[in-house]
């Protein structure tokens, strides 16, 4: 997925200029000419130069450089499929981990995207079990990370 | 010993994965040795980076696929050897001079590093402005092809950097009142997002079939080394001594070493006219270079905290963690750890020749792992691991984010090495400017008033300057 220079530029001249408007609200140090404002300034400064430049770039090759070039695989519905199926497994890991517990999302996590990659059905299965609990083990109990149990507290061992 | 053999292993593996790099491996490893001791958890890393960049050889003489960025170089060269039926060799070399050149960095280390440590406690914060700003010069000037987008980059990178309270006055900035981003945003997650996540991704969105492994028995690896090494003794030198300088510059690491000690090894050649059929000159150079580049990016780690390439960045960041701050305090009040990671290159680099040994002969087995399950297996590991840090599901979304946008700048060529410098470096850039402008009185020539801060601020001054200078002198004289 490409996209042109501007659109980049675009993006990081709002950032800039976000930065730029905000810092001024810092506080000084006392007694001095300098603050927590200079370096993120100076930083959001070199940030819309950049921005600049990329926006004259991006314009002048806009005959040899799409807006928007999104390449071969976004006409491939499996590989379409396969990117965001790998972009929900973790937000959605991220939003139900606690209350399903970490030994129902992990298999689920790894499913999906053992389906999304084109793994036969019976290996995904089982493959997705034994290494959520393989895991499990290695960073709950070797390693001592409080992974949640959700719904499975009352069965937590 | 048996962490270092455990994370041979997994090295050796990762880097002969094609799509796994070295520096992944590392990023994959931070949250396991969150849990060691100190030197246990850098053994860790230093031997399984050392095993994958070595078994990043294995599938670009097997595939004509790198496992690893630094095996690109010479990728299609081992390919072409495999052809005429010379896999051994080209394998062999790989692994003998790979162990040589890693044990010549590690010597450059043990040698010059107490040596820097001394001349760095002369070092005031002007000083350390000028280096931390030269070393981000480095890796703009050097890695990118497109300079605008390495400074895009390494920008961005300092933004992130400035997030949070940790600036000289304690201010909590950018936090929209957010209390995870009050700690500023983790670095780990960061690097698990940026070198694991977006591999992933990558792999997700990949059209090419899977390639067919070369079946071919392979021979002694050993066979003939010693001739080689007799025949090409300046090859390995040469190549071993770019490495492990192109390694000490920051932002540019293995993979370029080995991209530039192939091309000197091409032009310096006797027999030029044969690089790219099958030869194993310019392999044997730029393997050499790539392992002792491994070694030569500690060099600034160690002593100034500046990392060399993505993978001491990773490690600077595991040993802020473990309270073992690097720096030159690190050589004057604990010197029975640096004497440790010495034994731990020299250690690592040795037993890499039998295991690596052994890593060819299962190396089949290997290519065979079907990377459509190892991937999901990989993500999983990486939201436990970026979890396991601060025990927060907010960093698991630090690592998506990270992901996703590391893998769209990769993709409309904005490197990422420059923004992963700047997050770990931002902090330490700006609290000795601010230091300095603050004993300056806010006088910009005092950052010249002494002479080491001034000799140091000419040399980061030419580093912007000269390159296009050169270009534009170039271009007027025609050629």
């Amino acid at each position: 997925m490409k996209f042109n220079d501007a659109i980049f530029g675009a993006v990081l001249l709002i950032l800039g200029i976000a930065v730029l408007v905000h810092v001024p609200s810092f506080p000084q140090m006392a007694g001095q000419k300098v603050g927590p404002a200079l370096f993120p300034g100076l930083i959001a400064a070199g940030l819309v130069v950049c921005a600049l430049i990329l926006i004259v770039n991006g314009v002048k090759h806009r005959a040899t450089a799409p807006w928007i070039n999104t390449g071969e695989w976004t006409r491939s519905r499996r590989h379409i499929g396969a990117f965001f199926v790998t972009i929900a497994a973790v937000i959605a890991y991220i939003v139900l981990a606690d209350k399903l517990g970490f030994l129902i999302i992990g298999p689920l996590v790894l499913l999906a995207l053992f389906i999304a990659y084109g793994v036969r059905l019976i290996t995904a299965i089982v493959v997705a079990i034994v290494v959520a609990f393989v895991i499990h083990y290695a960073f709950y109990k070797l390693l001592r990370v409080p992974l949640p149990w959700g719904v499975l507290t009352p069965f937590a061992f | 010993m048996l962490v270092m053999l455990a994370s041979s292993a997994f090295g050796l593996f990762v880097g002969a994965v094609p799509g796994l790099t070295a520096t992944m491996a590392t990023a994959l490893l931070v949250p396991v040795t969150f849990f060691m001791p100190p030197i246990m958890a850098i053994a860790a890393i230093v031997t399984a980076t050392a095993m994958a960049i070595f078994s990043g050889d294995i599938p670009g003489c097997l595939l004509r696929m790198p496992g690893t960025p630094a095996s690109a170089a010479y990728c299609d060269e081992a390919y072409a050897m495999t052809r005429k039926g010379h896999a051994e060799t080209a394998l062999g070399a790989g692994l003998v001079f790979s162990a040589i050149g890693g044990l010549f960095g590690t010597a450059v280390l043990i040698v010059s590093a107490p040596a820097l440590a001394d001349f760095a406690l002369k070092f005031s914060s002007f000083e350390y402005f000028w280096l931390v700003l030269l070393g981000l010069s480095c890796a703009i000037v050097i890695t990118a092809e497109q300079p605008l987008k390495g400074l895009v980059s390494l920008f961005l990178g300092l933004s992130i950097a400035c997030v949070g309270l940790g600036n000289p006055a304690g201010f909590p900035r950018f936090t929209f009142g957010n209390i995870e981003l009050l700690g500023g945003i983790g670095l780990i997650p960061l690097m698990i997002g940026m070198f694991a996540i977006s591999e992933i991704l990558r792999f997700a969105v990949d059209l090419n079939p899977p390639l067919k492994v070369v079946e071919q028995p392979l021979g002694n690896v050993f066979a003939g080394m010693w001739e080689l090494t007799k025949k090409y003794p300046m090859q390995i030198l040469r190549g071993s001594a770019l490495g492990t300088l192109v390694g000490a510059l920051p932002g540019a690491g293995a993979d370029i070493a080995a991209w530039m000690s192939y091309a000197v090894s091409k032009k310096m050649s006797k027999e030029p006219e044969k690089f790219g059929t099958g030869h194993v000159e310019g392999i044997i150079e730029s393997g050499s270079a790539n392992n002792s580049a491994l070694a030569g990016a500690w060099i600034p780690a160690l002593v100034f905290g500046i990392p060399g390439d993505s993978i001491t960045a990773i490690v600077i960041g595991v040993l802020y963690m473990k309270n073992m701050n690097p720096g030159p305090t690190l050589f004057t009040q604990n010197p029975q750890n640096i004497y440790a990671v010495y034994l731990l290159f020299i250690v690592a680099n040795l037993i890499m020749i039998p295991l690596g040994w052994a890593c060819i002969k299962v190396s089949k087995r290997i290519l065979q792992v079907p990377r459509n399950i190892l991937m999901p297996v990989i993500l999983l590991f990486c939201i436990v691991g970026a979890f396991a840090i601060n025990n927060t599901p907010f960093d698991i979304g630090v690592m998506l984010v990270a992901g996703i946008a590391g893998y769209v700048l990769e993709e409309n060529g904005f490197p990422v090495a420059p923004a992963i410098l700047g997050v770990v470096l931002g902090g330490m850039l700006e609290e000795n400017f601010i230091t300095s402008m603050i004993k300056s009185d806010g006088d910009l020539l005092g950052f010249f008033a002494r002479p080491l801060a001034a000799s140091l601020g000419g040399l980061t001054l030419a580093a912007w300057f000269l390159p296009p200078l050169i270009r534009r002198l170039r271009r007027i004289a025609g050629i």
